[in-house]
């Protein structure tokens, strides 16, 4: 490839299009006409994001697996002795390529459902993109912090302009709960900067701080990324948010937003601050299996579907933060691992749920029942992610959990015993969503006329039904990508 | 003996400007009505001029036997004043024109105005300092009172004078101490004087008086009720060219005059740092008048200014200017956006006039959220990055307790600027806004422009800032 800056041009390649679509829409002067200047800019948005998914292919054939280290490095100077420093190794490579692939799918399931403000609407999604690949691009704290709370704006307005009846509301929760925990992140940051007099992240992850010290920037880390992730107490803006979102919004939220958590444990918290990770790992181990049990509690009483689905992935993201601080390669790959397959499935459930709601506008699990006499399309696609949710062999959810499992269990039987409690509570909750919805026979007389999915929803659900079972079948196409990241992180710890 | 030369390095763009402002009364007492369109350019063109002068005599020089010293570290701050005063002069143009009160002593004020802002930023000498400030503030009482036949605008001037005559007197009084303590007004001398408590608590009375000038709590009470009574044109002014003389002469003051007690006075400016960026954050969030909500936010921001004068010189001498320089720039397009709230029958000032802005004027309504996001300190935008310093300074200076406050004014004031940007981008749009000047237009673009260049483009304006407080570093 020699010297193109490829990770720049995937960076901010969505945002190249977000202002020529911006552009074109001032010079059309099409300012109040939506019904089909918005159209045609959702297509040109997908047309963006699908090159940027290309873009990002190229980026995968030119990453060297069996390297260890950051591969396709850029580097410039910003200001002081903080670098424009871009580069990937295998876990940001995977997330970077979860968000290209996922960001088409949102826009495209956005066709038709979303009627209002279209041009709008496609270009905070591509300026969110630019940002969220950012995050797993940059290779500079202050960089990584600026991408981090940027990606916010898009989001809080997303929310804001094409969310529910509480979107308000929900907008508001979301900016300021993420908001508080990045600012000590920012605090952190800063005083890290000064004490290593850079900012660069591969010189940091070597710097030894002192254990006292330690601990006070592990606490500020933690204080961003736990709101991220969400790990339980601080994930009650998540079900706010995911239920107020559009569709698009909430694939996205799921999908990639709250990974960024975990990939900020794994690249920050385990090698910078080794000795303050050892110290917390009981109290990690217990709020993820807080979060595992009491989450799938609280989704099993749920009535509405995306609440469900909301709860159902504080769940999920539990089995990552087990993985991660158990401190073993099962754990790690395991945890990575889970963030993807999460990824795809928390997408398509949501989208499924996006299914119905577009044609009945509700979103009550009450107001179903018996759809797979009229839908036995959307029934099959339902049950596959269904199971792939519950963890179902075969499927990436069964892989994701069960390798965290396994590594968490090294570290502590009793972590892993409640964890596997949860996996338990997750086909309850699960098992009882599919069956209230799809099962039985159609009580609501609105449901008569109800339609299967379209070509359009297929387009959306076809591919993340394949990601997951081809990562169920095959999950060796991730570890080997995965691996170096994992032994690296996995050094720090017990090596350094 | 007298060194011409050297007299125009120190002072000459002050000069220019005496004389620019002097030869625009003759031309308005000639020409008469027909110099109030044309004075607008030529204020505004003598304001450019004289800060070419500055660029061109950049190191500055001594004159007047010590009663001006001037560097490039003053001359930063000119270059800015004046450029900011030609900026809101020209915007303001149209303004006027509808209100029926364009006349040329609007640019002539502001010229004399902005002499004041020179005259303070050259002072070495306690007597000049307190000439340009009373220069500076007479011009601004009438200006404030620009629409003598408006009931608000009167009471906006007279408020802003009483309180600022109040002001100068304290400032005088605490002149006359310190002079008494310490037996001269040069501020080198007092730098070496020994002065004991009488110096001190002289320094605390002039401290007072300059916290009025850049609108610090609890001096900052005339501020909200300015800057929604004075007409918009002339708050733009206010809240740009003379904070940042005020600023940066609030800083030379204590970092050249007061060097020997810096822990006193740091322990001062602190608490007016503190309180300013709590009660300015706490009272923007009630406010539903852009203007006023703008007065406060400018009382929270000069508080983190303050942070970067508590930090002291050494550490926080280019923070004050990289902050202050963003702050100014995005102050510019955001009363750039006051200006362009105009519907028939007049204008409106009501944060909910911006509904739905982005359905109406998509482009105005992106360049304000660059703008509010950057004054607001987010990421994404140059404001971010001159907070980031001023964060690192107060580091470095050991103010935590500070840094905590920063800290919370920021999220608080988050609240209200994204309602703004909520506002504009959420609500049902409210009636279109009347055809925007061309000046204002493009400053507003112009500003958001800057507030993303200079983000990304940050190193020389950060390595410039630096060159310029080089005498700070020891």
């Amino acid at each position: 490839m020699g010297n193109f800056p490829i990770l720049t041009a995937v960076t901010f390649l969505p945002l190249a299009g977000a202002v020529l679509i911006m552009l074109v829409r001032a010079m059309t002067g099409g300012q109040d006409s939506d019904a089909t200047g918005g159209e045609k800019s959702l297509v040109a948005g997908l047309i963006f994001s699908l090159a940027t998914f290309l873009a990002s292919l190229v980026m995968l054939m030119s990453f060297d697996m069996s390297a260890p280290g950051y591969q396709l490095v850029e580097e410039v100077s910003w200001f002081a002795n903080i670098q424009y420093k871009m580069g990937v190794d295998g876990m940001s490579l995977l997330l970077i390529l979860l968000t290209t692939f996922l960001t088409p799918i949102s826009l495209i399931a956005s066709m038709g459902s979303v009627k209002e403000r279209l041009t709008e609407y496609t270009i905070a999604f591509l300026v969110l993109e630019t940002f969220m690949i950012g995050v797993f691009c940059a290779l500079d704290l202050v960089v990584f912090y600026v991408f981090f709370e940027a990606g916010l704006i898009p989001m809080f307005i997303i929310i804001g302009v094409w969310g529910g009846v509480d979107r308000i509301y929900a907008s508001f929760k979301f900016f300021l709960y993420t908001l508080l925990g990045s600012l000590f992140m920012l605090a952190a940051v800063v005083f890290m900067y000064l004490q290593a007099g850079t900012s660069d992240i591969a010189v940091l992850e070597t710097f030894a701080f002192a254990p006292e010290v330690q601990t006070w920037l592990w606490l500020a880390f933690f204080a961003s990324f736990a709101v991220k992730l969400p790990m339980w107490p601080v994930h009650t803006w998540l079900p706010d948010a995911h239920v107020q979102a559009p569709t698009a919004g909430s694939v996205i939220l799921a999908g990639i937003l709250l990974k960024m958590g975990g990939y900020g444990f794994i690249r920050f918290s385990l090698p910078m601050f080794p000795d303050a990770s050892e110290l917390f790992q009981p109290m990690m181990f217990a709020l993820s299996v807080i979060a595992i049990v009491y989450a799938s509690l609280v989704a099993w009483r749920q009535t509405d579907m995306k609440k469900l689905i909301a709860y159902s992935s504080v769940a999920h993201m539990g089995f990552v933060t087990l993985g991660i601080f158990s401190f073993t390669e099962v754990g790690m790959q395991g945890a990575i691992f889970q963030m993807i397959s999460h990824g795809l499935i928390s997408g398509a459930l949501f989208l499924i749920v996006g299914v119905v709601y577009d044609r009945m506008h509700t979103r009550e699990i009450a107001a179903y029942g018996g759809l797979v006499h009229k839908m036995p399309v959307y029934a099959t696609i339902f049950m596959l992610f269904s199971m792939a949710n519950v963890g179902l062999p075969g499927t990436s959810g069964f892989v994701g959990e069960i390798l965290t499992m396994a590594g968490a269990f090294q570290a502590s039987t009793w972590a892993a015993a409640g964890a596997a409690l949860g996996v338990i509570f997750s086909a309850v909750y699960m098992l009882t969503l599919y069956r209230r919805t799809v099962f039985g026979q159609i009580t609501n007389p609105a449901l008569e006329s109800i339609k299967d999915v379209n070509t359009k929803e297929l387009i959306c659900l076809v591919p993340l039904v394949i990601g997951t079972i081809l990562l169920g079948v095959a999950p060796n196409l991730i570890f080997t990508i995965t691996r170096e990241t994992s032994l690296r992180a996995l050094q720090m710890i017990t090596g350094g | 003996m007298f060194d011409f030369e050297a007299m125009i390095a120190a002072i000459g763009p002050e000069f220019f400007l005496a004389a620019a402002g002097l030869t625009g009364v003759l031309l308005g007492a000639v020409m008469g009505d027909r110099f109030n369109s044309v004075s607008f350019k030529f204020g505004a063109l003598s304001l450019l001029v004289a800060a070419a002068f500055v660029l061109m005599s950049w190191e500055g020089g001594e004159a007047f036997g010590g009663l001006v010293t001037t560097g490039p570290f003053v001359n930063f701050a000119k270059l800015v004043s004046f450029g900011a005063g030609a900026a809101t002069l020209l915007m303001g143009e149209n303004f006027l024109k509808r209100h029926g009160t364009i006349r040329y002593e609007y640019a002539l004020l502001i010229i004399f105005a902005s002499l004041g802002m020179g005259i303070i930023l050259s002072a070495s000498n306690l007597m000049t300092l307190y000439m340009g400030i009373e220069t500076l503030s007479l011009s601004s009482y009438v200006l404030a009172s620009f629409h003598r036949d408006s009931m608000r605008s009167a009471e906006a001037g007279l408020k802003y004078f009483v309180l600022g005559a109040l002001a100068s007197g304290l400032l005088l009084y605490g002149i006359s101490l310190v002079y008494g303590f310490a037996g001269t007004t040069s501020y080198e001398g007092i730098a070496e004087a020994e002065g004991g408590i009488g110096l001190l608590f002289g320094m605390v009375l002039m401290i007072s008086g300059l916290a009025f000038k850049v609108s610090a709590a609890p001096m900052h009470v005339w501020t909200p009720d300015v800057y929604e009574g004075a007409p918009s044109p002339v708050v733009a002014f206010f809240a740009t060219a003379p904070k940042m003389a005020s600023m940066v002469v609030f800083a030379n003051l204590m970092f050249t005059a007061f060097p020997t007690v810096f822990e006193d006075w740091q322990m001062i400016i602190a608490i007016i740092a503190a309180l300013s960026m709590l009660i300015g954050a706490f009272g923007a969030l009630i406010q539903t008048n852009l203007k006023r909500l703008l007065g406060y936010s400018s009382i929270a921001n000069m508080g983190y200014a303050l942070v970067a004068i508590a930090a002291g010189a050494q550490y926080g001498a280019a923070a004050l200017l990289v902050f202050m320089t963003s702050y100014v720039i995005a102050s510019i397009g955001l009363f750039g956006g006051v200006l362009a709230m105009r519907r028939e029958g007049g204008m409106v000032e009501s944060i909910d006039e911006l509904a739905g802005l982005v359905r109406r004027r998509a482009g105005l309504a992106i360049a304000l959220t660059v703008l509010v996001i950057s004054v607001a300190g987010f990421p994404l935008a140059v404001g971010f990055l001159g907070k980031l310093l001023i964060f690192e300074a107060g580091w470095n200076a050991g103010l935590l307790p500070l840094l905590i406050i920063l800290v919370i004014s920021s999220v608080i004031a988050f609240g209200y600027y994204l309602r703004i940007i909520l506002i504009m981008w959420v609500r049902e749009p409210a009636e279109k806004f009347q055809p925007i000047d061309t000046t204002v237009t493009l400053s507003i673009y112009a500003a958001a422009a800057a507030c993303i260049a200079l983000f990304i483009f940050i190193a020389p304006f950060t390595d410039w800032a630096t060159a310029v407080t080089a005498g700070f570093a020891q």
